[in-house]
């Protein structure tokens, strides 16, 4: 085989090309980003400046990108008039309870598949797993007759126990109590250490990041769902937050006052701001396994 | 081709930016390779060899000085304007193409005049691929492969475009040890028999000095010798090349020249006439060593181990520097049973370093 | 030993209790029970509450498949996935890939492209309802003149464009199906972007260096390696969509109400969970339950043909 030496090349012009479709191909690729990141992000910039401006401004038929008198009023009414103290407590309750309750059976499930041997295991843990598939609207047809039946129509009761168990979250922290080593196990028994002692101080401290994952994920959820407690509890007194938004302003298109609705929603939306802004490492890892929102 | 770096300099800014400090990976590097010769880089992990090979290759850029190859000045250009084939350290086949494939994969990149026809390219992958052995593994997939075989196809990948420098990177480390010394008896014949410049890495001395037409020694970024490998063995210029080279490795004593003398411990071993009186590093090489009951050197000897051709006596000496002396003698020699052992040693395989800067000291013939 | 593993079997059983029992009212027993109903011609909780008894039957089936409300749902929601799923990964993988390939900016990028999984869908969906909202003066139901600003169209009209009724009273399905669009890829990116982004950030480097040296193109490396190589995720991605894409319901209450469609045409775009809850709201179970179990096998179809392809397509 002989050599194929190169054809003759303008070293200068080579290198100079280089460098011209390097930049032109940088240029392009941040004006693509920043165009799609402009294109995501202005919802909430809209939302955020239509929620400070009077009704007057947002009608004007050029819009204003920042408002000439920045009215937080907007707020003040929103938050009095769609009783949105009321919703955040309520969702406040059922998200902490529902989710501390969640933490315990998923914890002493996931310990019981990881480390415990019994008999069936393996089918059970397939089992559950086969259920993941089943789209959830399927569940609610007879869950609704179930709780009415237990009398729980309109109580935080029907709010925060039919959707404790998460199958995804139970394999999600079985995966992780598995990567720990069988011989810290052992040791513990040989030194006479309990189960559930060693359950807290050995196998929770070390999976603490997916346990926090699924803390967010699962009070992210009890701020998002709508569906369900608009079926079974869309009373005053136990309504949720998405919900009672979307029952304070059933208008969404046509002559609305929008500045005080878009107050609403900023409102809605800044606590899931806020975690995010805190906890991003953890909603992303949780989130990148999961596939389902909320 | 003839590579040529000239004072070829990689600054890598420091990880931790708060220190500033800057890490040079390569300082002032300047070699020139010759046209159709197998060059090993070898030094220590972190002495910058891989660097350097990925300078070559353009895929890092240098923070300084020059690269030619030929008359051409490619340090500015970026990778496949220079016409480099490179073989990764695991190879980098694409996983989800075949051998084939993988192989036809640079020829399809092809542009301009010098575009191939499909038939050109399949014949070119078949004759490359009947190079290195191949040519009857060309649908598999490289998963399918055992390590020397997706080695190979590694290479073939790299040589189908036909480059002007052939670079690899550690070629070797990750085939098992039997492998190893058939596939670099294969990289020599493929190197031969393509005449193509090539330059590989590696940290294992005695795989660079079984191959190579050259060896460059690298410690921190510094290039401390170029030369034949036996040339190197033969007469290393310091301490650092003398004790990397060689297994077992050379012996080293404390000891001082005094009176044109050289002394290890209480023992005056040799002449060494003209060397002014200093502290020096004393480097034996194993087989350096004669087996001389009225020799100057004195050990206390703690082992014999014999290994067939030749024995290995294991020694003590107080002013050593290694935990132990090895001493490689024929295996006709008789050892005696005693404590100790004495030596006399060959002038030709004895050398001497100055205690400051580590460099040698010629001793006369 | 013996008396270990006995406890531990006790024990093992102790821990999953509670999972299990909630897991059997709340999970097994609907199953059970849906497929139960489903096959009792018009079952209705109600009425059998009542102590009316039912006739088994593929009644219910029948009706949901000859009910035009339900046809529409059903072309409500598989227009939406058809158009929805490939523009959203197609677009989640064009920006994942830009992403992969810069240094500067890079994190602060990624963290903006995240932001919309963070939303409330509902409430998001009102302040995209604001924007796709009419501009100008109009003549409301009782001839009143109302005066509204929606920006996407003040930025239409900027550009020389004609104003579009997209959602408002009077607009046309396309605007709507348009809007829905929108949204609903602007809400799938974040989830897309950082699945295809990991997937990319674990593809060893040495494959695009081997590359580099080859002096690949561009658009080959893209399509010849990232493409392959990252297959697994795309897949993972397209099978997702589809399956959220089925169940999409919440994404229309917040830009349309829970009317389910612009103001003078409630429910054009209704989808099929839609449809189940409204059959559930008008008791209607046995109707809801063969719904339910129909959108059951849609997906599952959906997923079992998504996973032959990937069999074929998916590398590795």
């Amino acid at each position: 085989m002989s050599i194929i030496t190169m054809h003759e090349r303008d070293i200068q012009k080579t290198s100079l090309r280089q460098k011209v479709v390097f930049a032109t191909v940088q240029v392009l690729l941040y004006a693509f980003l920043l165009t799609m990141a402009l294109i995501v992000l202005f919802p909430f910039y809209w939302m955020v400046i239509s929620s400070l401006k009077t009704l007057d401004e947002y009608r004007e038929s050029v819009p204003t990108f920042f408002p000439r008198r920045i009215m937080f009023s907007n707020y003040r009414e929103a938050f009095t008039s769609a009783s949105l103290g009321r919703l955040f407590l309520n969702t406040l309750y059922v998200g902490v309870v529902s989710t501390l309750l969640s933490l315990v059976i998923t914890i002493l499930s996931a310990f019981a598949f990881a480390r415990l041997e019994f008999k069936g295991k393996n089918i059970l843990f397939a089992g559950l797993l086969a259920t993941m598939m089943i789209p959830g609207e399927l569940f609610t047809i007879t869950n609704y007759s179930t709780v009415t039946r237990l009398g729980w129509m309109n109580t935080y009761t029907v709010l925060i126990v039919p959707f404790l168990v998460s199958v995804f979250y139970i394999y999600l922290l079985r995966q992780n109590f598995m990567q720990i080593p069988d011989e810290l196990y052992l040791a513990a028994k040989v030194d006479g250490t309990g189960d559930l002692k060693y359950l807290l101080k050995v196998m929770i401290p070390l999976s603490l990041p997916t346990l926090i994952s699924i803390t967010i994920l699962k009070m992210m959820g009890a701020w998002n769902s709508y569906i369900w407690p608009r079926l079974v509890a869309n009373d005053q007194a136990h309504r949720l937050i998405t919900n009672g938004l979307r029952n304070a302003f059933t208008e969404t298109t046509g002559d609305v006052n929008y500045p005080v609705q878009m107050a609403a929603v900023a409102l809605v939306s800044l606590p899931l701001f806020l975690v995010f802004v805190f906890l991003r490492k953890y909603i992303m890892k949780g989130v990148s396994r999961s596939g389902i929102k909320g | 081709m003839e590579v040529r770096l000239e004072n070829l300099t990689k600054v890598f800014p420091s990880r931790n930016k708060k220190s500033g400090e800057e890490v040079v990976a390569v300082n002032d590097m300047t070699i020139v390779i010759p046209d159709g010769k197998l060059v090993g880089l070898l030094g220590p992990s972190g002495c910058g060899k891989s660097t350097t090979l990925y300078m070559i290759s353009g895929l890092q850029k240098a923070t300084g000085g020059k690269i030619f190859f030929g008359e051409d000045d490619v340090t500015n250009l970026s990778p496949e304007n220079r016409g480099v084939g490179l073989v990764f350290q695991n190879y980098a086949l694409y996983p989800h193409l075949t051998v084939k494939q993988n192989i036809l994969f640079p020829l399809q990149n092809l542009k301009g005049p010098d575009k191939l026809s499909k038939n050109e390219m399949l014949e070119r992958t078949v004759e490359v691929a009947k190079l290195v052995q191949i040519d009857n593994l060309l649908d598999r997939k490289p998963s399918e492969l055992s390590g020397g075989q997706q080695q190979r196809v590694a290479i073939a990948r790299a040589l189908v475009k036909m480059p002007r420098v052939l670079l690899l990177d550690e070629p070797l480390s990750n085939l098992d040890a039997r492998l190893r010394l058939q596939t670099r008896e294969e990289i020599r014949r493929i190197q031969r028999e393509t005449g193509i410049t090539t330059v590989f890495v590696t940290h294992d001395q005695e795989e660079a000095m079984s191959i190579s037409d050259e060896i460059v020694i690298m410690k921190l970024g510094v290039v401390q010798q170029i030369g034949r490998p036996q040339d190197v063995y033969d007469s290393p210029e310091n301490l650092f090349v003398a004790k990397f080279l060689g297994t077992p490795p050379i012996n080293v004593f404390s000891g001082r020249v005094e009176n044109g003398k050289i002394y290890i411990g209480e023992d005056c071993v040799m002449e060494a006439e003209g060397v002014e009186d200093q502290e020096v590093w004393v480097g034996v090489r194993p087989e350096g060593f004669v087996l001389d009951n009225s020799g100057p050197l004195h050990c206390s000897k703690t082992g014999v181990e014999v290994m067939g051709r030749d024995v290995s006596v294991v020694a003590t000496h107080t002013a050593s520097t290694n935990s132990v002396i090895r001493a490689i003698i024929p295996s006709e020699t008789v050892v005696g049973d005693g404590d100790s052992v004495s030596f006399s040693l060959k002038r030709n395989k004895t050398f001497i370093f100055r205690k400051e800067d580590e460099k040698r000291i010629r001793l006369e013939k | 030993m013996e008396m270990v593993e006995n406890r531990h079997k006790w024990k093992a059983w102790l821990y999953l209790s509670p999972a299990i029992l909630l897991l059997l009212v709340f999970t097994v027993w609907p199953i059970i029970n849906t497929v139960r109903m489903a096959f009792l011609e018009n079952y209705s909780g109600l009425s059998a509450v009542r102590g009316a008894t039912f006739s088994l039957g593929i009644g219910n089936f029948r009706s949901v498949i000859q009910y035009p409300k339900f046809l529409q749902c059903m072309k409500n929601t598989v227009l939406l996935c058809i158009l929805t799923v490939p523009i959203s990964t197609f677009l989640a993988l064009l920006i994942a890939v830009c992403l992969n390939s810069i240094k500067f900016l890079q994190k602060p990028l990624q963290t903006i492209f995240f932001l919309p999984y963070v939303t409330n869908s509902i409430a998001i969906g009102m302040v995209f309802a604001a924007m796709f909202n009419i501009v100008g003066s109009f003549y409301g139901t009782e001839n009143e003149i109302v005066v509204t600003a929606g920006i996407i169209n003040n930025i239409i009209e900027f550009f020389g464009g004609r104003r579009v009724n997209w959602i408002n009273a009077g607009s046309s399905y396309l605007a709507n199906i348009t809007v829905m669009t929108v949204y609903i890829v602007w809400n799938a990116l974040p989830f897309k972007i950082l699945v295809l982004l990991g997937g990319l950030q674990s593809i060893n480097r040495q494959y695009y260096d081997a590359a580099k040296v080859d002096g690949t193109p561009r658009r080959r490396i893209f399509l010849r390696i990232t493409v392959p190589l990252l297959s697994p995720m795309i897949a993972y991605v397209v099978i997702t969509g589809f399956i959220g894409g089925f169940k999409e319901y919440t994404s229309i209450v917040g830009i349309f109400g829970e009317k389910m469609g612009p103001a003078d045409d409630g429910g054009r775009l209704n989808t099929m969970v839609g449809f189940i809850y409204d059959a559930l709201s008008t008791n209607k179970q046995g109707r809801a339950s063969a719904a339910a179990l129909i959108l059951f096998l849609i997906i599952l179809v959906v997923t079992l043909i998504n996973m032959q392809v990937s069999k074929k397509r998916v590398h590795y």
